[in-house]
């Protein structure tokens, strides 16, 4: 089997063992890209002499006997919104083109220290806003599955990059589904860790009180092992959880399921779901069932009305948050011929570096939490979001892990919804309720859906730092479906 | 702004009652930015003390620092305020070049500290200060508008922006409208200000000099006709940077906001910059088309909930209030109200008191504090505390006088040459050769000189004319160069002279 085939704890183990260098490793990695890229455009820049330079220090500790982690060697896809002093970093956006950032994200440092050779920067809807990629200013990823369907969002570029062989893991970043969702539709595996379980410091925040970086791989245990490596307490992010991380990659080898309660959600059951999805969902279950579980139907009535909430909470923080890109002090500068005003200015470079929906989200946010309008908006959604977790409370009362399809619907083609928001934003549907919680939630593949062929996934959503149950479901399922479907579901995926 | 009308400030008074509001600004003397791990220091070279996180470098997030968290509690309690047991931080939303994210990080409905007090005094009057709030917050980048003929942003060619002092810690301490003030409203507003100084001093907690602006005011004024109870629109007055400009401030206001109302005009709710040069006031940003900030709680930051037991133990650590130790210090040295007042004024009274503390008796550090020394830092115009003298030194040269090594009239050159950095007073007397001639063969030689120039005096003395002794004391004094002991001197010189008192 090529290289590129092989999961990351694999690579890990052969690099280990001396079986293969880690500069082979990158360059087999880096070909594929070459080979790839211009049909998927999973990366905005491909660091390929860097990468090179890595692995060869890797290759040069372990020959003098270093002991090294797991994933040392091992190449990732990093999402272009965590900043990288030694690669641009532009979130997608033009406002931020050709900027070098003089500081590394904590993510990006604990790569690093892991040994994870960083290939490059992968595409993203811009700001980490929308669910299709289609938003980035750099213009679309496409689904390795179908090059006319757009691979989720925001994170497209990273769950494109490792479903297309590019890299056996990535990093994403999920505010309200932007791991999950993306992971779905291309049928690998996308985790959303407990809110402040991960650092965000030196990610580029859309969303400061939702975002929250996880791991892309094709399998749950490289999942765990790429969120081992860069979770914990980071005493530059005052949200950051000083608690041990949870024991994610020992409960993705455990694996067992025999007596674990499973509750399915009502509200996310059928209704305006695409019927694939539904059956592949409904399968699943049974599965779970067969497998030993205990499953049982729950109500979360506040879940449907996260969707709106989110969309008043998100907005709010992004209106705030891309204040600063101002043309001052970095990025863009448009307009400044020495007459006009520092006011006018700002006002040019916003009008130009911004692309629709991060302007549409500004002056929803802005709005919302205009004086006079900020109770009934703003003040109303966090009641919401209280509501919202007190729904999550009340049913891990009852069961250890919740249910539900990842998104309504397959991928869907590229150009579909970008004139249609209210529809993109129904691809969250599911994956939101998780993030205004803060509960741990991860998206597995589960199948095909029969009308178009396409991956469908399955969430599994776990209280507040109860990451490892969803590696242990995760991992349990994962064998069950492999075996059923004799081998990765990936390797359904028609070739590039 | 020369066309302004004003009215008479006695005129002002009679017809209307003033309202005053304060909003005082002060830099926390922390080692670290509010948020990040800069340094806070003054003066640094432009944009040297500057990191990610106060540049608002995308991705950046803010770290509160506990320690002005510690000060502003502190500060809290010497203002007998209540301590929240839970609250934000707060972003307010506005764009300015010199607030690198567009928000500035503040506290809005949630502020650390509220309902406290501050009592001060003037003219022998106490008036109680109600402070409505104290919240921290994190100042901004300092322009500088370049080109245009104000200095301010209007006009102006280009602007060049610092950002070493963006992020630094700030507490905003607000009143509550201080009414009564009748026409001790510009006094009580100065006493308001020099005793919140005071006590930040106290607290150590900020170096809160003016015209560095690690204190700012903000002061507000209103008039309402006398017989009525409905406030009148109030402007808030900014960049009052000394205690007299803060009394100007508000008698200007007064004059300008009277002549207004009695015209039948209407006060514009705005804000107005102060000129130190005339004293006067001009419209600033008007508040009526009012800056919405859309304030939220910052998610970034998670909420301080202070552990009641800290803050009580940060209670009973506060140090002694400036009035509480002025009343001690007075009834320790025996100084008289007046006595007290000036000391205070002269900003005298920690000097004094470390003169006494190093050994001096209160009136003689007293006297030469507020007597040589005063006169010496008015001539150089600059503060007492700013003289090149410690208290330790001043308890010497005291020492001196009441030792009788020196007399008065040395011991003044004795400061002198501490002043002019010749080195400590002994160190002067030694060089200068200031001590008192007490070798009395020494002595004894000069007089009989002086006796022999000035027969025609020796002989009135002789003759009974002891008045006349004067002249030739004052011939000795001459001619030992003011180091003879005067007192010595006239014995000597009857006993001489053969006339006994």
């Amino acid at each position: 089997m090529s290289l590129i085939r092989k999961s990351a704890a694999e690579l890990g183990a052969l690099l280990g063992a001396g079986e293969v260098s880690a500069v082979e490793v990158a360059q087999a990695h880096l070909d594929r890209v070459a080979e790839i890229d211009g049909k998927v455009h999973a990366f905005l820049h491909v660091a390929a002499e860097s990468a090179l330079a890595q692995a060869r220090a890797i290759d040069e500790r372990r020959a003098k006997g270093e002991r090294l982690g797991p994933l040392a060697g091992v190449p990732i896809a990093h999402k272009d919104v965590f900043t990288t002093s030694d690669m641009p970093t532009t979130a997608g956006s033009k406002i931020l083109q050709g900027w070098r950032p003089p500081y590394d994200a904590t993510v990006t440092r604990r790569l690093r220290e892991a040994g994870l050779v960083i290939l490059g920067k992968t595409n993203l809807d811009e700001f980490a806003m929308g669910s299709s990629t289609e938003n980035s200013a750099f213009g679309p990823t496409r689904n390795p599955w179908d090059l006319t369907r757009v691979p989720g969002g925001s994170s497209g570029g990273s769950s494109a990059a490792v479903a297309a062989y590019a890299a056996p893991l990535s990093t994403g970043t999920d505010t309200g589904g932007s791991i999950r969702q993306p992971a779905a539709v291309t049928g690998i595996v996308g985790m959303k860790p407990t809110y402040g379980g991960s650092s965000r410091y030196g990610l580029i925040a859309f969303a400061s009180s939702l975002d929250t970086p996880g791991p892309f791989a094709r399998n749950v245990l490289d999942a765990a092992l790429l969120h081992e490596a860069f979770s914990g307490h980071d005493p530059m992010d005052s949200t950051s959880i000083d608690a041990p991380v949870p024991g994610v990659v020992e409960a993705a080898k455990r694996a067992d399921i025999a007596g674990l309660r499973v509750g399915v959600v009502r509200e996310f059951d059928s209704e305006g779901f695409q019927a694939g999805v539904v059956a592949r969902f409904h399968e699943t279950v049974e599965l779970l069932e067969s497998l030993g579980a205990k499953v049982v139907e729950l109500s979360c009535p506040s879940f449907t009305t996260a969707l709106p909430a989110y969309y008043l909470i998100a907005p709010s923080e992004c209106s705030s948050n891309l204040a600063r890109f101002d043309a001052m002090r970095y990025g863009l500068r448009v307009g400044d011929d020495g007459e006009r005003s520092a006011e006018e200015v700002m006002a040019m470079t916003r009008a130009a570096g911004f692309g629709p929906e991060v302007k549409r989200r500004i002056m929803l946010g802005t709005y919302a939490l205009s004086s006079g309008y900020y109770d009934a908006y703003y003040g109303q959604a966090q009641k919401v979001r209280t509501l919202i977790a007190r729904d999550f409370e009340a049913a891990f009362h009852q069961v250890d892990v919740l249910i539900s399809p990842t998104t309504p619907t397959t991928a869907f083609p590229i150009g579909e919804r970008v004139d249609d928001p209210m529809a993109m934003y129904l691809a969250d549907l599911c994956t939101i309720p998780a993030n205004l919680a803060g509960n741990a939630a991860i998206s597995i593949p589960c199948g095909l859906a029969d009308e178009d062929g396409l991956p469908v996934g399955l969430q599994i959503m776990a209280p507040v730092l109860g990451d490892d149950r969803c590696y242990r479901v995760g991992a349990a399922l994962e064998t069950a479906l492999e075996s059923r479907w004799g081998g990765p579901l990936l390797s359904k995926a028609p070739a590039l | 702004m020369s066309t302004e009308t004003l009215m008479a400030y006695d005129e002002a008074l009679e017809r209307f009652e003033p309202v005053l509001g304060m909003e005082v600004h002060v830099e926390l003397g922390t080692a670290s930015k509010m948020f990040c791990g800069c340094r806070a220091e003054f003066g640094g070279a432009p944009n040297t003390q500057v990191c990610p996180v106060c540049l608002a470098l995308p991705g950046s997030l803010p770290v509160a620092n506990e320690k002005a968290i510690e000060s502003t509690i502190r500060i809290g309690l010497a203002l007998n305020c209540s301590i929240a047991s839970w609250c934000r931080f707060a972003r307010k939303n506005y764009f300015y070049p010199d607030m690198p994210k567009n928000y500035q990080i503040s506290q809005y409905d949630e502020p650390l500290c509220t309902d406290g007090y501050l009592d001060v005094e003037v003219d022998g009057r106490i008036v109680r200060v109600e402070i409505e709030r104290v919240h921290l917050e994190e100042d901004t980048g300092k322009s500088t508008h370049v080109g245009g003929a104000t200095g301010r942003i209007q006009g102006a060619d280009h602007s060049i922006v610092d950002y070493n002092r963006a992020g630094i810690p700030l507490v905003e301490i607000v009143t509550r409208p201080i009414e009564g003030t009748d026409r001790l409203a510009p006094e009580i507003a100065r006493a308001y200000v020099a005793e919140l100084r005071e006590l930040m001093r106290a607290l150590g907690v900020s170096d809160v000099r003016m015209e560095e602006g690690s204190l700012r005011c903000d002061v507000n004024v209103s008039l309402m006709p006398r017989g009525t109870s409905t406030w009148g629109t109030r402007t808030e007055t900014k960049n009052v940077n000394s205690l007299r400009s803060v009394e100007r401030a508000v008698r200007h206001e007064i004059e300008r906001q009277g002549a207004i109302l009695a015209d039948g005009g209407r006060i514009i709710q705005e804000t107005r910059h102060f000129h130190e040069d005339t004293g006067a006031t001009t419209a600033g940003r008007s508040k009526e088309e009012a800056q919405d900030y859309r304030y939220f709680p910052e998610p970034d930051l998670v909420p301080i909930a202070p552990d009641p037991e800290w803050v009580e133990s940060l209670r009973s650590g506060l140090p002694e209030l400036p009035r509480v130790r002025r009343g001690r210090l007075q009834e320790e040295w025996g100084a008289s109200d007046l006595d007290m007042r000036s000391m205070h004024n002269a900003d005298a009274i920690d000097l004094v008191e470390a003169t006494v503390a190093a050994g001096a008796a209160p009136a003689d550090a007293r006297k030469w504090w507020m007597g040589e020394l005063a006169r010496r830092a008015n001539e150089a115009g600059s503060a007492l505390v700013e003289l090149a003298i410690t208290p330790v030194q001043v308890a010497r040269v005291c020492a001196m006088v009441a030792e009788g090594a020196v007399n008065d009239k040395l011991a003044r050159q004795v400061l002198e040459g501490v002043l002019a950095g010749e080195g400590g007073p002994d160190e002067v007397v030694e060089r200068r050769g200031l001590r008192v001639v007490s070798d009395e063969g020494e002595l004894s030689a000069i007089i009989d000189q002086v006796i022999a120039d000035n027969a025609a005096a020796a002989d009135k003395v002789r003759g009974g004319k002891v008045a006349a002794v004067g002249a030739l004391v004052g011939g000795v004094m001459k001619a030992s160069r003011g180091k003879a002991d005067a007192g010595r001197a006239r014995e000597l010189i009857l006993a001489k002279l053969g006339v006994s008192e």
